[in-house]
């Protein structure tokens, strides 16, 4: 089997699945009183500091949640609830219409039910949001609430500079949250020094356990709970801490951010050479993000390990299942909980049209990707999308 | 083969996938999403595409170890057959959208991209059999869905395969149940997948709007009743009528006119026909040898009547009827069978019937 879905999600690594394993074995509620509480509670406490240094944070700003969409949900919709009630005027959120669905829904469900207003961000055809289009969209910033900006963005892997961006916020007084999900440990991110006042990350795309993940939060961002309960982590989320995931969690962090340059090197020696054996057997094929060699701040301007090709006249769907019987594994983009694929909205926010949308094709290396399965790749891609192109866009 | 199993979600097409395993096929299974709004949740019996159906199906496809795909047809659908449905109506006749998806959706669309793909044929659910080219009757007469498939061409069946046919219902159930699929106990779905409610007329009136006009009586020429538009009635249609005559003996719908929006309606004696015309006929073979004896059909779910069937000189099918039948609509299929009791009748083709 050929995986190249890393960015849905990707293998635990081992070190990950030890000190998880472990940690499943024992008894202890970190917020009990007693010797196994403390136990448990140390175990948390310290994955929590690692977590922090391997991100740039403080433990104090790390908050643990169940992952990616609920870190998102909170930011966007606690400091949403917490700038309005400091001030009634600060009801615009500011973000871009490539977000992932869990900051664009939470934000559309607060202007459906919540009187929020939208202003979306400007983005490059590369999909990148500049500092200049932020500074437009929030003017004065003194109805703006909070702005939201991914850090790299799941499909087309486009990593944008947040460190400039949570600037411009900061010159007009307005909060920014970043959903870093594909971001860490694939691209440096040091959310102190970047300045954003809040980042979401997750486990299971670096290597730790699905289910867990974590908000960063500064200290003086100001921001509502989503769960009421035990208050347990800083009042703004409560629930009984999964002690085994955080530890898995803080672990897969750990090891990511050390590996990440040698890792994003190799990465991006084989996505090249798959892009560009791709290209030869299907020149007609285009490369929709950033280009391959784009750098951004000192970094890459692409994610590493991110492919995202359109192959005209071909039917991404048609694409993804002859792949899948031919043994490799790879993504058309979103697909609603039915199934049912939808062009993808990244490609149209940054301006393709919709044949080239839903002709599309996101492969994603990671850690376990070898030169064999670029090899997979190249051996089947020209005659799937020769048949795909046969079965047309005909949409049936 | 390489064969794509259209799973719907019901029991009948997780059992045709599950045979069509059995049977060392190489198979893929998809999911057709005709609606153009999904509901979360299934309402009722009726309907087959909500989010809740699509799970169902994929729930057996994985517990067969096959791939599974949902395909979005919403927009081919409407065009194809729910528009054509409104249309029909709309010009005064009664239509059969499960045979117009059978014809454009299932075996035309579904059919070509599975080809272009790479497949050898499409599996359904449906209960009718098909081998060596010959379409019959199902051995469960009352679960028989020949009547929807007859407009299929010898190209059409060509990349059909209908694993139920020889089975009764009940023994679709055992082994679904046999198997563990949840859906063993679904109940089966009725009437018309995109009218949920089952409300046709109130359908029709929200895609075509009011349009009143009078209930004529046919002996008399009188207006006995008021309508709010001609396309809630079918021929042969003795329900709902809402006409007052003296007589009290029961009026049928006998015509619809949809320019004046008269609907016709007369006493039993003049409801019943004796000759029936189509359109320009399909056939599942090679075309028969006209004229031809044979068995009728002429609407899903009525008994076939042994006619006379003859060429028209305008390329349709004048069909004798040996009895006189009742609720002839203009717009249903004119399917028509060679009597075989033993193996099942088979399907030689149909005609939209004209009048």
């Amino acid at each position: 089997m050929t995986y190249l879905d890393h960015a849905a999600t990707t293998p635990v690594l081992p070190e990950a699945l030890a000190a998880m394993t472990e940690q499943l074995a024992r008894v202890g509620n970190a917020s009990s009183l007693h010797a196994s509480g403390r136990a448990a509670r140390r175990t948390a406490e310290q994955a929590r500091e690692r977590l922090a240094a391997a991100l740039g944070a403080r433990p104090s700003e790390v908050l643990f949640t169940g992952g990616g969409t609920e870190s998102d949900n909170l930011a966007v919709k606690g400091i949403f609830w917490a700038r309005r009630e400091a001030d009634p005027q600060r009801r615009r959120i500011v973000t871009s219409p490539i977000e992932h669905h869990a900051v664009l829904d939470s934000v559309e469900w607060l202007a459906k039910h919540d009187g929020a207003e939208v202003t979306w961000l400007r983005v490059e055809p590369t999909g990148r949001i500049t500092p200049e289009a932020l500074r437009e969209a929030l003017g004065d910033g003194s109805d703006v609430a909070l702005v939201s900006v991914m850090w790299a963005n799941n499909e087309i892997g486009t990593v944008s500079d947040l460190t400039a961006l949570a600037a411009v916020a900061h010159e007009v007084g307005v909060p920014l949250h970043t959903d870093a999900v594909q971001a860490v440990g694939q691209v440096p991110v040091d959310f102190g020094a970047s300045g954003v006042d809040a980042l979401t990350m997750t486990g299971h795309k670096l290597g730790g356990p699905m289910g867990a993940g974590a908000l960063l939060l500064r200290r003086d961002a100001a921001c509502m709970p989503l769960l009421h309960g035990g208050g347990q982590e800083r009042d703004v989320r409560s629930g009984t801490l999964d002690v085994a995931a955080i530890v898995g969690l803080a672990v897969a962090a750990e090891v990511a951010v050390t590996v990440r340059e040698d890792r994003a090197d190799r990465l991006m020696a084989l996505r090249d050479r798959l892009v560009a054996g791709v290209v030869r057997q299907v020149p007609d094929a285009q490369l929709n993000g950033p280009p391959l060699d784009d750098v951004l701040a000192g970094g890459p301007g692409r994610l590493p390990g991110n492919a995202h090709l359109s192959f005209p006249g071909a039917e991404g769907d048609a694409l993804l299942m002859l792949l899948d019987a031919r043994g490799v594994e790879c993504s058309t983009g979103s697909a609603c909980s039915a199934g049912v694929a939808r062009p993808s909205h990244v490609l149209l926010g940054v301006g393709a049209d919709a044949d080239r949308a839903r002709s599309s094709l996101r492969f994603s290396l990671g850690t376990t990707s070898t030169d064999g399965d670029v090899d997979a790749v190249l051996e089947v891609i020209g005659p799937v999308v020769e048949r795909a192109r046969r079965a047309g866009m005909s949409r049936a | 083969m390489r064969v794509l199993a259209a799973m719907s979600g019901g029991v009948d097409s997780a059992v045709a996938a599950a045979l069509a395993v059995d049977a060392g096929h190489d198979v893929t299974g998809v999911h057709l999403a005709l609606s153009p709004d999904r509901q979360t949740l299934r309402s009722g019996a009726r309907g087959c595409c909500s989010v809740e159906d699509a799970h169902d199906a994929r729930r057996v496809a994985d517990e067969l170890g096959i791939p599974f795909y949902v395909w979005d047809l919403a927009e081919r659908f409407a065009a194809d057959v729910v528009e054509d449905f409104v249309a029909e109506y709309a010009a005064g006749r009664t239509p059969n959208p499960c045979l117009r998806c059978n014809e454009k959706i299932k075996f035309s669309a579904v059919l070509d991209r599975a080809r272009a793909l790479g497949f050898d044929a499409v599996v359904t659910g449906h209960h009718a059999r098909l081998a060596d080219g010959e379409l019959r009757r199902s051995v469960d007469a009352a679960k028989d869905q020949s009547y929807v498939l007859a407009v299929l061409t010898a190209q059409q069946l060509a990349g059909a395969v209908f694993p139920l046919g020889s089975m009764t219902k009940e023994r679709v159930r055992a082994i679904a149940a046999g198997r563990g699929f949840a859906v063993a106990t679904k109940a089966d779905s009725h009437d018309i997948c995109f009218i949920p409610d089952g409300d046709t007329r109130g359908f029709l009136a929200r895609r075509l709007g009011e349009q009143p006009g009078p209930l004529v009586d046919a002996a008399t020429g009188a207006t006995v009743g008021e309508h709010s538009g001609a396309y809630g009635f079918t021929v042969g249609q003795r329900r709902g009528l809402g006409v007052s005559v003296g007589d009290q003996r029961p009026r049928y719908v006998l015509g619809i006119e949809p320019v004046s929006r008269t609907v016709t309606v007369g006493t039993a004696d003049l409801a019943g026909v004796a000759e029936v015309r189509t359109g320009p006929p399909t056939w599942t073979g090679t075309a028969p040898r006209l004229p031809l004896r044979a068995e009728v059909q002429l609407r899903a779910h009525a008994a076939a009547v042994p006619c006379l069937v003859a060429a028209t000189e305008d390329g349709g099918l004048v069909i004798a009827l040996d009895s006189e039948q009742r609720g002839v609509a203009p717009g249903q299929s004119a399917v028509l069978y060679r009597p075989d009791p033993e193996n099942g009748d088979v399907v030689l083709g149909q005609g939209t019937v004209s009048r």
